[in-house]
């Protein structure tokens, strides 16, 4: 599913990244908790956080994400969006709460990112 | 500051207690250096994960702290030492879910009780050594060998 389609879905609005709509994301995790993100995100996934602040983004940059969105309406701060852009990575934002966002990409057959087991 | 070795090198890094807004550049940095360096990615990715946990972890809870890596042909290691609380309780600290983490580290996303046991899953080898209400050192160690 490309990130243009995904901000279809969820009727987002592109805050960096503009030229980047067209990479491919396979699966997706979502968590207002950066520990979790930390301890169960994968490369490549699509992050849905309502968590908005700059350690969003590091924490995305840092297990190498594709793509951010926010979810719940959230706007990431003026640091945030820099470091988006330096490390290239796209944020989105939808109006939609998290479930609801999650519930339209799960529907849309795009799979979750975490499968219990060890990820070494 | 830079320290070269016949095998390898060591660079150290200042971290600042409480400064969030800087939170997290020196795993940035170290990332940065070991995909210069040409490290297997999955390797850096283990250890840029320890390292912002390891970095957040002296910004949340100690005054200062010192990130020392070191690169060898065989390892790569991180000696994070702090001047802090310390740790009361290792054992207690290592087990998920446990967490002394104030109202304000859990607004930005963190103090879930995850940390320490998430960089002892990405690492191949931790040390931590505390002492209460002085502070604590981490060595973290990650093998090159089975590149």
């Amino acid at each position: 599913m490309t990130l243009k389609k995904i901000k279809e879905l969820l009727k987002a609005e592109v805050i960096c990244g503009h030229d980047s709509l067209g990479i491919e994301i396979s699966f997706a995790g979502a968590s207002d908790l950066m520990s979790d993100v930390l301890a169960f995100g994968k490369p490549g996934m699509l992050l849905l956080t309502g968590l908005s602040n700059l350690q969003s983004v590091r924490t995305a940059e840092i297990i190498e994400a594709k793509a951010i969105v926010y979810v719940r309406g959230k706007m990431p701060d003026k640091e945030g969006i820099e470091l988006a852009k330096k490390k290239g990575i796209p944020i989105l934002t939808t109006k939609l709460m998290m479930y609801t966002a999650c519930g339209i990409l799960y529907q849309n057959l795009l799979p979750g990112a975490y499968v219990p087991q060890e990820n070494k | 500051m830079m320290e070269k070795r016949e095998n390898g090198f060591s660079l150290q890094f200042e971290i600042k207690g409480k400064d969030f807004v800087n939170a997290g550049s020196v795993s940035t940095k170290v990332k940065e250096i070991l995909q210069e360096i040409g490290i297997n990615a999955s390797i850096i990715r283990r250890a840029a994960i320890a390292a912002y946990e390891a970095e957040m972890n002296v910004v949340m809870y100690a005054n200062r702290g010192v990130f020392i890596l070191t690169l060898t042909p065989f390892e790569i290691n991180f000696k994070v030492e702090d001047e802090g609380p310390g740790i009361e309780d290792i054992e207690l600290a290592m087990q998920e879910g446990y967490s002394t983490a104030t109202e304000e580290m859990r607004e930005m996303g963190f103090g879930a009780g995850m940390g320490l046991p998430n960089i002892k899953k990405n690492a191949d080898k931790l040390g931590i050594a505390s002492i209460p209400g002085r502070g604590t050192i981490l060595e973290i160690t990650f093998y090159l060998s089975n590149q």
